[in-house]
């Protein structure tokens, strides 16, 4: 520990000639871009690092605080860009629980299906990007073969195939579409099959697993020590995942295992994400079979009407009587007719009326859900939480993710703050590359799954 | 490209003036078109964008078939900066030497909103548009930009490296 | 187990407030006894409290609260699986804190990250520089007068 934080420098005294000063990044392919490490090499061998970050700083917690609540949604989805559906409901459970407000189950559901989508997406591109630093190109057009069949199921849902905002405080955007339970069942199938070739081609091939096993090695209680969660825990043998330990949206329902590594090296941590990939699947299967028509988000109690019907009677303005009336709308919001559209809507309680914005057509239809609207959008009328604080872990895809939000009892948020999960690791790096080799660097950064958009925030 | 009309180079062909498999061209023009197809670039990627980066890159949408499917991560080698991501205050000198380091001809890429204006990141710790620091060729908005938009963009690029021609240095 | 009550009958002198809004079990300090409490939260059997989740700080300049920062901690219990946060108190006048580097390695991390963006200082810690901003930046952007927008390029046009 002692001597552990003297700064590198080439006018070090110490520096004997036998070793010397090496700088990796940040413009190095294998450090994603922005890492800057900068190594003592005695030879091949890593005497000392250090890392630095930072080059990725995007001020997302001041930027948090200058909008009102709901504007800080697409900027959590550029926190984590791998995987950002997990990164918007985190945040916005954070603000639920900070406001009280309770989701309703569809809600939840299709949280967890769309989070396991994206943990399935995350982990995909890690391991791609650690088996193309090593030289496989091959597989990793094989893992961007499978993560583009997830790309268009978040495509399908969203909108979008990486930014997608999809997360409400008190729900979701909008409904799964029409079809979405066949299309993902055959992309799990596809992914699987993916994956299936993957293990084939990787997980015993002989180059793999001499540059991964025994490599970036670290011990369980180094990696409790500095707060290190997510596969990279796990690879050292303790069990700790959020979505056990804490379940938050609809977990408790779901029968899932937790893969665990026994060495925490390199080749345990990409076991264990390859398991997780098979979980994370079985866990969209089970809560697609569990899931029930509903509504998807908390809104106020109103009489229905359908949209389209309330639109044109707006137009024509025959608007008398309107404003008692809330619009049936299709949740998908593409405008066909669906079974459970009667459903979007339960009666809620004057608060809930606070939060969601209303539906399109009730705002292009009639004076209430515009004003409804308005009063949400405009800077000083919006959703408001009590004064207070919360804390909300969610397991990301490189570990717990916790959104940490203090109001101050207006519309704007006073502060967020972040928990990034990769912060940790990298805090851990240094003490995890001494004494390795060079080449062993590249291979032990692929494994920690570094993403600078949460790590500098 | 081939400055004669067709049937020009069909008299030729006939009147065996040339053996056949000749054909005549503009050497800037030449040039220009081998330029276009060999796009090795230098893939700078720091943020979201570098996710679409890669899808692009990869077999769905295969950007090998515009000839520029080959990252050289050495600037030296490089002909097209691709700045893929926020460019932060603490990287800009980085990408300012990157930049520096290439060799002539050179063309920059801007990927993504927030290479191009600095996006909705209007911050103190982000570059307002990376045509602050370098000269940029093309901009490609979106935040990040779907691959065909890439595509559409790399197509541009290609049509902009056809026009330059011979000359090493930029068209301003 | 009610850990606040816990702390409060150990540290009576030391707990300023507590609170459990939200079912988060919150104990605010004076920020003297950090690492008191810490080794305590640490080394008690009953709490094990062996894992820092988040540290991180708070500057209530703007909701006019006196003293102006708060350090703010978050513990989990693996063993016990429990959470706990603290707060500590820290003016504005002298703005430092004992560090908790020797109790959790992530604390130097974290704490060059509060030093960064709010500018509180830690006592012996063992290498508190910036870390997400460079060298030359001036201020501490996360504070609530740094206005959001003011640039400071190392290269590039000033605005």
């Amino acid at each position: 520990m002692e001597n552990e934080y003297t700064p590198l420098t080439t006018s070090d005294d110490a520096l004997d000639s036998q070793s010397m000063l090496i700088n990796m990044g940040p413009a190095h392919p294998a450090m994603h871009g922005v890492i800057r490490l900068i190594l003592k090499l005695d030879g091949e061998q890593v005497m000392d690092a250090e890392v630095e970050i930072g080059y990725l700083h995007r001020a997302f917690e001041k930027s948090a605080e200058q909008g009102n609540y709901l504007q800080v949604v697409p900027y959590t989805d550029r926190l984590n860009y791998v995987s950002p559906l997990i990164n918007n409901f985190g945040y916005v459970c954070a603000v639920e629980k900070l406001m009280g407000l309770q989701v309703t189950e569809r809600a939840d559901y299709i949280r967890v299906i769309m989070s396991e989508i994206s943990r399935v997406c995350d982990h995909l591109t890690c391991i791609a990007a650690t088996t193309m630093e090593l030289g496989a190109f091959t597989a990793f057009l094989y893992f961007m073969k499978a993560r583009e069949f997830l790309y268009e199921l978040v495509e399908m849902v969203t909108g979008a195939r990486l930014t997608i905002s999809y997360a409400r405080v008190g729900g979701v955007k909008a409904d799964l579409p029409d079809g979405f339970k066949e299309k993902t069942l055959s992309a799990l199938k596809e992914t699987r099959k993916t994956l299936k070739e993957l293990d084939l081609l990787m997980t015993r091939n002989r180059i793999f697993v001499d540059r991964l096993a025994g490599v970036g090695i670290i011990s369980k209680e180094d990696a409790i020590a500095y707060g290190i969660t997510g596969p990279f825990l796990r690879a050292t043998g303790v069990d700790y995942d959020v979505r056990k330990a804490e379940p938050y949206h609809v977990y408790d329902r779901i029968d899932f295992d937790i893969p665990v590594g026994s060495n925490g090296d390199s080749y345990d941590r990409y076991l264990v994400r390859m398991e997780e990939m098979q979980q994370s699947m079985r866990i969209i299967e089970q809560a697609l079979a569990q899931m029930k028509p509903g509504p998807v988000c908390v809104s106020p109690s109103a009489k229905e009407i359908p949209g389209a019907e309330m639109v044109d009677e707006a137009k024509m303005g025959k608007t008398k009587g309107l404003m008692e009336l809330g619009a049936v709308v299709d949740p998908t919001l593409e405008g066909t007719g669906k079974e459970h559209q009667k459903l979007i809507y339960p009666s809620g309680t004057p608060n809930e009326k606070k939060v969601m914005l209303p539906a399109k057509e009730n705002t292009y239809g009639n004076i209430e859900g515009l004003m409804n609207h308005f009063k949400l959008i405009m800077i000083g009328h919006g959703m408001a939480p009590p004064k207070g604080e919360a804390y909300f872990p969610v397991e990301g895809g490189t570990g717990e993710l916790g959104f940490y939000v203090v109001s101050d009892g207006t519309d704007r948020p006073y502060r967020v703050r972040v928990r990034p999960p990769c912060f940790p690791t990298m805090a851990a790096f240094h003490k995890i590359i001494k004494g390795g080799m060079v080449a062993d660097v590249i291979a032990t950064f692929g494994t920690v799954n570094m993403i600078a958009g949460e790590l500098d925030r | 490209m081939v400055t004669g009309t067709l049937e020009k180079l069909e008299k030729m062909e006939q009147s065996n003036l040339f053996a056949p498999g000749f054909f005549t061209s503009k050497l800037s023009e030449a040039i220009g078109w081998c330029r276009k197809f060999s796009i090795f670039g230098f893939p700078m990627v720091t943020a979201c964008c570098g996710m679409e980066y890669m899808s692009v890159a990869c077999s769905h949408y295969d950007l090998d078939r515009f000839g520029a499917g080959f990252p050289r991560f050495s600037p030296r080698q490089a002909d097209v900066l691709f700045v893929v991501g926020t460019i932060s205050h603490k990287m800009a000198p980085v990408m300012r030497r990157v930049y520096d380091q290439m060799t002539d001809p050179k063309w920059v890429l801007a990927f993504g909103v927030c290479t191009c204006t600095g996006g909705f990141y209007n911050n103190y710790a982000t570059v307002q548009g990376i045509d602050t620091i370098v000269p940029v060729d093309l901009y490609i908005p979106g935040c990040p930009p779907r691959p065909e938009a890439v595509m559409d963009g790399i197509i541009k690029l290609q049509a902009k490296i056809q026009a330059q021609g011979i000359r090493s240095t930029r068209v301003e | 187990m009610n850990i606040i009550e816990l702390i409060q009958n150990k540290f009576p002198d030391l707990v300023v407030s507590t609170h459990d809004q939200c079912g988060d079990q919150t104990v605010v300090i004076r920020k003297e006894g950090i690492v008191t409490l810490a080794k305590f939260l640490k080394y008690d059997p009953e709490l094990d409290f062996n894992m820092l989740t988040d540290l991180t700080c708070v500057d209530y300049l703007k909701m006019n609260q006196e003293p102006r920062f708060e350090m703010v901690y978050h513990f989990y219990s693996l063993t016990k699986n429990h959470r706990l946060r603290v707060k500590a108190l820290v003016e504005e006048k002298s703005p430092e804190v004992d560090t908790l580097c020797e109790l959790w390695p992530i604390a130097n991390w974290f704490e060059r990250e509060v030093w960064d963006m709010f500018g509180i200082r830690f006592k012996n810690h063992p290498n508190l520089k910036r870390i997400l901003l460079y060298e030359e930046f001036v201020g501490h952007p996360l504070r609530k007068d740094y206005p959001y927008d003011k640039r400071q390029p190392i290269i590039g046009p000033k605005n």
